[in-house]
């Protein structure tokens, strides 16, 4: 059982590598540039060491020194000593390079799929959770990868270096020093394994802390409001607990991997030493190869040791890649067909549509309207009956379970999402602003827009008053708490004037708008909405009373349909729902 | 660094032994070249081949202890740095927990929430790094030092000009780079960012179609902090070869001096040999040091952002308990009361019933930073038990107003009273007690409905929990779901309608019966059926608390026992719905944009 869960852990973490060693590849020519660099500077390292010994053989004892001959090696390693700094420092540049470049292609890879990933999937994850993705994970596993560069590279070359230096002293002691290495190697193996495992535990503890700190902070108003202030410390005491369990055995397992090879190491040296003295004794060997070994012994196995310490770190680097690379290869929402939705009239229809978020819960079924160029629809019901479910589906956020929705006699599901969303100009009741200027956030429907075309639609929405009071105008940034709720419903109101499509969709987009100015961008509206289908949610009946054609939902089902006076005088829900706003 | 190793104290013993134990694992490995030595001298020389076995042997010893040292040197190290890591994060947390609006407003939470996850962890693994070689690599930069002396004097001086050398490269560039570090760090927050606004404005951004710019704006971002890693990844990187340089230089001095020193016959070969071997030995520490310090150097920027945010004074001071002072501020204050029915002596405001009253005495307010006051000049008496609606434009101070009742930010000028006391004399958590907030933002927490429901009593029995779904119109909601109470939110209410969520903050904020109850705009998202029955049924909810309501509609305050009309930070006018009617030309102007046929 053991056996299986750590084969899985170890076949999920070669899969994981795989895929990085894919990313890795593109950069095959710096990869070669790297590999001959570290090779040249580490014989190079190699090398001036054998040139002092060569000098200090020339000092042999009094009055038999050779300073000509030193003055001659001290040149030569001089200029070798200038020519491997040199040299050092390109090569680090160079896996810096392929590092950062590796993260900067990962990082965009996950920004491009979550701008196509299915919206089912945004909502069911925290933005938390897939932030950390993006950033922290991508980060450690920038700094695993960056130390496995620059030393797996300058070690693998060393050890190769060293035999060849090792051979040339005495082939039966280096056959017995690779033979015991791999010792060294299954040491750093089983450790790894078994590591993995708790850093995965670290990892999504890690995530979990992250999740909660993001809520608690995040909300830290709330918090305050309802003195929440100590139990979230003890929520946040019992993850960050936890996290400081698996952290303790993720950090210290992995740090044995260290100490367990050099103890190898060591032991192999004491071999050397074992075997080489007696070859001495034996003839085969002098007391200079033997200590020429000894020191070889001693360089071939350091690499190693940084190798096991590189494997861990690079063990750690590769569970958050594989967290990265889970999002990264999230299935992507379904494809679009290649059609595309030219400018339309304005002609929806939806027939007989099915929905629902949860399979277990129905929510819409058997839903049709049709709605003919230039109606207003007003969708209107108690809260949760289904009315934000319906742009979900007529923006194609979600696509509905079965049914058709039609725009111009076109099934939007074989038409481009752009082309799609290209007719619709949304106000949505939560509104979201980019933290920029608010030039940038207004063009952003129409990004060529004039300055005249802007002041225009900022004057229609009425938003051009407060904007000039910003301090930089239409150049302020806009940060969380700059403008009012109000006022940013006013620039996303001010957006959508701006680039004017066919159809509109209004989610309770006059909510956070006082009666006064709301009164005053009514005038604006129904210049924007003429000639436009247009869909409205909203419980503020002034906004829906000139609607063409009423629609009131109740549990995902329409139960009325009119307008305004025919539903009055039918007495039901909506007349009910009407007079409630004269009710005491 | 001080505020930070307070949270190190508690692992005094583990700082201290783990650097301790790496030393001896050091020292145990100084005596190898002794021991291989003695092989060579006495075992080779002599043919002893048991003599041999038996330094072998001890060899293998070595490398046992050398193990256990070590090990227990990890152990303490990774004990020390894990447990000075959750300590950090927990105080952090706590930290801001302390904070006042306006300190949060200021420092902004996205910064918040990276000071406590990826710093604290850059700075764990930089302390676990330190406390195991930080220590070991100077000992035997030193311990070399001092063996070359034990040699030769002279030739012992170029270790002396050599390593303060090292020091002031190594040392130089830490420096320099710890402010690039801090530049990666700020382009890495864009990065992060932007990937967190295209998350939550996913549905505006695909509705807009722009994705494609998005992601050309991201790479921009992107490459911005690859060219600037790789610029810091440059400058580091002269780290090695420097150091390289340096100490062959120094080798190559100290060869010739050797040299010198041979040819007159004040030393050996073999001292030769050992000084070389001891400058050797420099070099493989200093390239350790050297990249320890490249890690050492990110933590440390890590470690004072952190420092930072935990030097923020919390913002505002409370009193240790509650005590009268505010009496003599309403004397103080007294005079400025236009506009109300009859002035009220100030112990009157307490009154029976369970609700607190409230009164505004010449209340300015600017938010910090700010050009002009959001608030001035605000006077207003709310009696126990009355329901005060508040009405005027986007901006007209509506939310300010109310958020300084439960002081959750400090007036200027003037004072805010509550029961009779200025708020300011409240000690910390006793004002909030009493009041029950319900902001703008219907902000919802993963877990259960009912752990979210006891936000603001921690005990409250499901019956209670009830009640109040009740009163807040979300009874239907709750019944809705599977598992009721049970029902599980996702992070931030995710699976929830707008509506519901609105009606399940009201609840929240009804469960721990508050005496002041304040829904600022909280009923937007429901309809005027709704809304209607959610007013009815507080107000016949039992203690009859003090009710604000912030409202852009006239439907919800109408029957308010007084409403104040706000028009630009400043009261425009207060009264009833009938009175405000007829005097009020601002309250006549929202009434009617919305009850059009009534003109």
């Amino acid at each position: 059982m053991a056996q299986k869960k750590s084969n899985n852990a170890n076949s999920s973490s070669n899969k994981t590598l795989s895929k990085v060693l894919h990313y890795i590849g593109q950069y095959k020519f710096l990869l070669v540039l790297s590999v001959i660099l570290a090779a040249v500077t580490v014989i190079l390292t190699l090398y001036v060491p054998i040139l002092f010994g060569d000098a200090i053989d020339d000092i042999v004892a009094k009055g038999q020194v050779d300073f000509d001959l030193i003055a001659f090696y001290m040149k030569r390693i001089a200029v070798l000593v200038i020519l491997t700094a040199v040299l050092q420092w390109l090569m680090n540049t160079v896996n810096n390079r392929i590092t950062y470049h590796i993260v900067r292609d990962i990082r965009a890879k996950a920004f491009r799929r979550i701008q196509i990933l299915p919206l089912s999937y945004l909502d069911g994850h925290s933005t938390g959770d897939i932030v950390s993705r993006v950033i922290a994970d991508v980060d450690q596993f920038t700094d695993g990868l960056l130390m496995g560069f620059t030393q797996l590279f300058t070690g693998v070359v060393t050890i190769v270096a060293t035999l060849v230096f090792m051979l040339s002293k005495s082939v039966p002691i280096t056959v017995l020093v690779v033979l015991l290495t791999p010792i060294s190697f299954l040491v750093a193996r089983f450790i790894a394994t078994r590591t993995f495992h708790m850093f995965r535990m670290q990892s999504e503890t890690r995530g979990k802390q992250t999740a909660l700190t993001e809520e608690m902070i995040g909300n830290q108003k709330v918090v305050k409001a309802f003195g929440y202030e100590e139990r979230a410390k003890e929520r946040f005491a019992a993850i960050n607990r936890d996290l400081e369990t698996y952290s303790l055995k993720a950090v210290f397992y992995s740090s044995l991997t260290n100490p367990a090879t050099r103890c190898v190491n060591s032991l192999i040296y004491a071999a050397v030493a074992l075997v080489g003295a007696f070859f001495v004794i034996g003839g085969t060997l002098t007391v200079g190869g033997l200590s020429v070994l000894l020191s070889y012994a001693n360089q071939y196995t350091k690499p190693f040791n940084d190798i096991s310490s590189v494997i861990t770190e690079l063990q750690n680097a590769l569970a958050c890649a594989s967290r990265v690379f889970e999002l990264i290869e999230q299935e992507p929402q379904t494809p679009d067909a290649p059609e595309v939705l030219p400018s339309v009239q304005g002609d929806v229809e939806l027939k007989n549509v099915f929905f629902s978020y949860d399979k277990n819960k129905r929510l819409i079924e058997d839903f049709s309207i049709h709605a003919k160029p230039g109606m207003r629809i007003a969708i209107v019901g108690p809260t949760g009956c289904g009315k934000t479910t319906l742009i979900n589906l007529l923006m194609r956020f979600y696509d509905a379970d079965s049914g058709s929705i039609h725009v111009d006699g076109t099934n939007i599901y074989d038409v481009t999402r752009h082309s799609l969303r290209a007719n619709y100009g949304m106000v949505l009741q939560e509104t979201w602003l980019k933290n920029a200027t608010v030039r940038e956030n207004i063009t952003i429907g129409k990004p060529d827009a004039t300055e005249e075309e802007l002041i225009t639609a900022a004057k229609e929405a009425h938003s051009y008053e407060f904007i000039r009071r910003l301090p930089d105008g239409f150049d302020t940034v806009l940060t969380d708490d700059s403008v009012s709720q109000g006022q940013k419903q006013l620039l996303c109101i001010t957006r959508v004037m701006l680039c004017l499509p066919p159809m509109l969709i209004l989610d309770e987009a006059t909510s956070s708008i006082d009666t006064r100015t709301e009164l005053q961008i009514q005038e604006a509206f129904q210049k924007m909405m003429k000639g436009r289908t247009s869909f409205i949610v909203a419980h503020r009946l002034s906004t829906i009373r000139t609607a063409d054609v009423i629609i009131v939902m109740n549990e995902g089902h329409i139960i009325e349909q009119g307008n305004h006076e025919t539903l009055l005088n039918k007495g039901g829900f909506y007349a009910k729902l009407y007079n409630s706003q004269f009710a005491r | 660094m001080k505020k930070l190793t307070v949270y190190l104290k508690d692992y005094r013993k583990e700082s201290v032994l783990a650097p301790l134990f790496k030393m001896l694992e050091a020292l145990f490995d100084l005596f190898v070249p002794l021991v291989v030595a003695a092989i060579i001298d006495r075992g080779i020389a002599g043919g002893e081949r048991s003599y041999i076995l038996q330094m072998c042997g001890l060899l293998v010893l070595l490398a046992a202890i050398g193990l256990t040292c070590s090990i227990t040197a990890q152990f303490f190290a990774a004990k020390a740095s894990v447990g000075f890591a959750a300590k950090l994060r927990q105080a952090l947390f706590d930290h801001i927990g302390t904070f006042s609006f306006g300190t949060l407003d200021t420092l902004g939470t996205n910064t918040l929430i990276t000071r406590m996850t990826s710093d604290i962890n850059q700075v764990q693994n930089g302390l676990n790094l330190a406390l195991r070689l930080l220590l070991r690599s100077p000992f035997i930069v030193f311990g070399a030092m001092i063996m070359a002396f034990t040699i030769d004097f002279t030739c012992a001086l170029v270790f002396v000009v050599a390593i303060p050398l090292l020091c002031v490269v190594v040392f130089g560039i830490m420096l320099v780079s710890i402010p690039m570090f801090r530049k990666v760090q700020a382009g890495l927050d864009k990065v992060l960012g932007i990937t967190r606004e295209n998350l939550t404005g996913v549905r505006v951004i695909r509705a807009f179609n722009k994705e494609e710019s998005e992601i050309g704006e991201f790479d921009q971002r992107n490459e911005t902090l690859t060219s600037l890693q790789k610029f810091v990844g440059r400058f580091s990187a002269l780290m090695n070869p420097v150091t390289y340089v340096i100490i062959n230089v120094a080798t190559i001095v100290l060869i010739q001096q050797g040299a010198l020193k041979v040819q007159m016959g004040s030393l050996t070969q073999g001292e030769v040999v050992a000084l070389y071997n001891y400058m050797a030995q420099i070099l493989v520490e200093l390239v350790k040091l050297a990249n320890l310090i490249i890690s050492i150097t990110k933590a440390l920027a890590c470690a004072s952002r952190v420092e930072k945010v935990l030097e923020v004074e919390p913002g505002m001071v409370y009193p240790e308990s509650g005590t009268v002072q505010g009496r003599t501020a309403v004397k103080a204050a007294n005079g400025a009361e236009q506009g109300m029915s009859a002035p009220e002596p100030e112990n009157s405001v307490r009154q029976t019933g369970n609700g607190a009253g409230v009164t505004f005495r010449d209340v300015t307010f600017t938010y910090e930073g700010a050009g002009a006051p959001s608030l001035s000049e605000i006077s207003f008496t709310a009696k126990s038990g009355q329901t005060i609606g508040i009405i005027g434009g986007t901006g007209s101070g509506k939310t300010s107003l109310v958020n300084l009742i439960p002081r959750f930010y400090d007036v200027q000028e003037g004072t805010v009273m509550v029961d009779g006391r200025d708020v300011r004399s409240y000690a910390k958590g006793e004002l909030l007690g009493l009041i029950g907030v319900v902001p703008q933002r219907a902000a919802l927490f993963e877990g259960t409905i009912r752990d979210n429901m006891r936000w603001g009593k921690e005990d409250a029995t499901d019956e209670e929990i009830w009640q109040a779904l009740s009163v807040a119109q979300a009874k239907e909601v709750v019944e809705g779901k599977n598992g009721q109470l049970d029902f599980h939110l996702e992070q931030g209410g995710r699976n929830l309608s707008g509506g519901q969520k609105q009606r399940l903050t009201i609840a929240r904020a009804l469960v721990k019966k508050p005496r002041i109850l304040i829904l600022d705009d909280s009923a937007s998202a429901l309809d005027f059926a709704t809304d209607a029955a959610l007013r009815k049924a507080i107000r016949e909810m039992e203690g009859s608390a003090t009710v604000f309501i912030v409202s852009q509609r006239t439907s919800s305050i109408r029957y308010a026992d007084r409403i104040l009309v706000l028009d630009d930070g400043k009261l425009a006018g207060q009264g009833t719905h009938e009175e405000l009617l007829e005097t009020c030309e601002v309250y006549q102007e929202i009434y009617y944009s919305q009850y059009p046929d009534k003109r």
